[in-house]
């Protein structure tokens, strides 16, 4: 283990490496979105040990495959920790993997920051040692939500779907946002819920299409999910006035590969980043992912900025404990210091939650060129201007 | 709920169904022929899929027109696995070790897609996968028509290779009994490998209407096997006819339970439907007996 006689006050011997442990969705339904997480880590652990470490040590992942499934993920846990003698552990991909992995890192009193377990269980498990970076899932929709209500009457539509799967990323979202819709006179004339494990979407679409809502609202955990409802629309002669997922469109070019750079236009995603952000840190990541891995800003997958924003707030805890000692870190995570990351800032409130996390709604825009552009707030200079109504599938 | 509601349940069904019935049919034949569980049907799937995708793309090859190379390509990566490592299974452990080794293949083909294209989904494109056309207010997509009559096209000449042909002959003789058939001079090696060749080469054709339907990237193939097993296991272990029945009927039930209560029961309402088939028929609708005599 780590202390052995030698060690610095960090609690590591002299030159020994932080080992981190991660277990990542390979393979399985969160396949891609693992395969992007890995990719965020891989750049953040670069960044760090091109700097010279912390605290004097190299920082050396390990990952494993959990397969998209929640026993394998506690087993991984258990595994890296009991086994591995990791110094800390990093979460998963979603929030259905998220529990189970930081109950098994709880067990060793290990901490688990992570950045894609935002739903309301996450914390609601009674967990002391879990920490989300990224924004709390269940204001997500408010933005849009808020920003669709405020339209002149002319504009506003009239009636909308809330369609979701059961997941609990997904399905604290909807709610929300349909309250305050129907608040402003906005009538729900779909609202219904289908399991995760659904693999043909097309019946469920052409019922949301058959009930000719205004604006339809996506729960939606990856790209596949919102790719089959857009085809089908577009099958049925169906086109909304606004069209949001709650996640999806967030993952850069293979939501476009997916779906088509004609079709993405005036496609919605909520989240707290985007590839086009002008934070001098997340330009910075960004230049070195499109450096390593091609592409541009807009292509971005929200995933690697999530990671690397795990990897960041870990660093700042293993700097200002003075080592990897995971109960430190707990406490620390816990006295409401404010860090920062390449999704901004980050505090952390009893339940492990950033309430510092800014939530905003992102549109792609455009065909030819297209481009992934934040539009709310509309109080935000930064925000562009919605493109409203959605233009015609394929236009 | 209205009444066009309900029938875009149906139309989806039917159309849907219609390519997991003709994925099913392959799983079936392979099995009915060589005892043989074949759990790579739904990587080959995706294999199929991924190929119409790699000519339409770098080769700028139209979609249906690109079957005419990947049918025969599968077939031929079926005879290999055939001959490769199914020829090797023998003895009264064989059903079980089958679903052991081809278990191994579907990995290994997994690895190999998610080497060569990324884990990243991907959708076949073409001007026709969004069209559509109306009747009585009920859409029709093309490429789910166009799956449809495929599927008809592909079952039908299967059927008539099955019955009006000698190798027919040799086949439903080895469906029946594999020592007679041998017995009688049947080559019952080389009907296995045909058919082993025969049950993986129609995956490209569902594959590329899955493909076209859905995004997909390898890891697809496991809600795609988990649903072919169930639909085989309904239509009868080894029916063709059974497997084409139960392949409309599991996404038909689940299409029209899902629009008329909720999608949340569309996925347990096929369920209920097997456990109760199974608990008066074990064997299945049409179960293996049945088919053997048909």
């Amino acid at each position: 283990m780590a202390t052995t006689s030698g060690a610095s006050s960090s609690g590591l011997a002299k030159g020994a490496p932080i080992n981190i442990g991660i277990s990542l969705s390979l393979s399985g339904d969160f396949s891609a979105d693992g395969i992007a997480f890995q990719q965020g880590y891989r750049l953040w652990a670069a960044d760090v040990n091109r700097a010279g470490g912390l605290l004097g040590h190299k920082v050396v992942l390990t990952f494993v495959s959990d397969a998209s499934k929640a026993d394998q993920v506690q087993t991984n846990i258990q595994n890296l920790i009991a086994v591995k003698h990791v110094n800390l552990v990093f979460g998963p991909f979603s929030s259905l993997l998220t529990i189970p992995a930081a109950k098994a890192a709880s067990r060793f009193g290990y901490s688990m920051i992570e950045g894609a377990g935002g739903a309301p269980s996450v914390f609601s498990a009674g967990l002391h040692n879990v920490f989300d970076v990224t924004l709390p899932i269940a204001n997500a929709l408010v933005p849009f939500a808020t920003w669709i209500s405020s339209l002149p009457k002319s504009q506003r539509p009239t009636t909308a779907a809330y369609v979701t799967s059961n997941d609990p990323f997904t399905q604290p979202q909807l709610p929300v946002a349909q309250k305050i819709m129907e608040k402003a006179g906005i009538k729900t004339v779909y609202n219904k819920v289908f399991p995760s494990e659904v693999t043909d979407f097309t019946p469920i679409a052409d019922a949301v299409a058959a009930a000719k809502p205004q604006v339809v609202l996506l729960g939606s955990v990856d790209v596949p999910t919102v790719s089959s409802f857009m085809q089908a629309f577009e099958q049925s002669g169906f086109n909304p006035k606004a069209m949001i997922a709650t996640a999806g469109p967030d993952q850069g070019a293979a939501f476009l590969k997916a779906v088509g750079k004609a079709n993405a236009d005036g496609i919605m995603v909520p989240n707290s980043w985007y590839g086009g952000s002008a934070l001098p840190a997340s330009r910075k990541m960004v230049a070195e992912y499109i450096k390593q891995y091609g592409g541009n800003a807009a292509g971005v997958n929200a995933d690697i900025a999530e990671a690397y924003s795990v990897g960041q707030v870990a660093a700042q805890a293993i700097v200002a404990t003075g080592g990897v000692d995971n109960a430190k870190i707990i406490k620390y995570l816990h006295s409401g210091v404010l860090m920062k990351s390449v999704e901004g800032n980050v505090k952390f409130n009893n339940a492990g939650q950033n309430f510092q996390s800014l939530t905003y709604t992102f549109q792609w825009q455009g065909t030819s060129g297209t481009k992934f552009v934040q539009i709310n707030p509309t109080s935000d200079p930064k925000s562009a201007k919605p493109v409203y109504p959605k233009p015609a599938w394929g236009k | 709920m209205n009444a066009i509601a309900l029938l875009n349940a149906a139309k989806d069904g039917i159309l849907t169904g219609s390519v997991y019935a003709l994925m099913a049919t392959g799983l079936t034949l392979i099995f009915g022929v060589m005892d043989i569980i074949n759990v790579a049907q739904g990587i080959l799937v995706i294999l199929g899929a991924y190929l119409s995708y790699a000519l339409s793309v770098h080769l700028g090859i139209d979609l249906f027109v690109g079957l005419l190379i990947t049918i025969p390509t599968l077939f031929v990566v079926g005879v290999v696995i055939e001959r490769v490592f199914m020829a090797r299974l023998k003895g009264p452990e064989k059903t079980a070790m089958s679903i052991l080794v081809t278990y191994a293949v579907s990995l290994l083909i997994e690895g190999t897609l998610n080497t060569v294209f990324s884990v990243n989904v991907v959708q076949l494109q073409a001007s026709y996968v969004t069209r559509s056309f109306s009747i009585g207010g009920v859409h029709f997509g093309f490429i789910y028509v166009a799956g449809f009559v495929m599927a008809a096209v592909l079952l039908s000449a299967l059927y008539f290779m099955l019955y009006r042909t000698r190798f027919g002959v040799s086949v439903r003789a080895s469906l029946a009994d594999q020592t007679s058939a041998a017995l009688v001079g049947i080559d019952v090696r080389r009907v296995s490998t045909i058919c082993f060749g025969i049950g993986v080469a129609v995956t490209a054709a569902g594959g590329m209407i899955y493909g076209s339907t859905n995004a997909f990237n390898a890891s697809t193939s496991y809600d795609l096997i988990s649903r072919l097993l169930t639909i085989i296991v309904l239509g009868g272990m080894g029916s063709l006819g059974g497997a084409m029945l139960a392949g409309v009927s599991m996404v038909f039930i689940g299409d029209v339970v899902g629009t008329v209560w909720s999608p949340v029961w569309s996925t347990m309402s096929y369920f209920v439907v097997l456990v109760v088939v199974l608990l008066v028929r074990p064997q299945g609708l049409f179960g293996k007996q049945s088919a053997r005599v048909a």
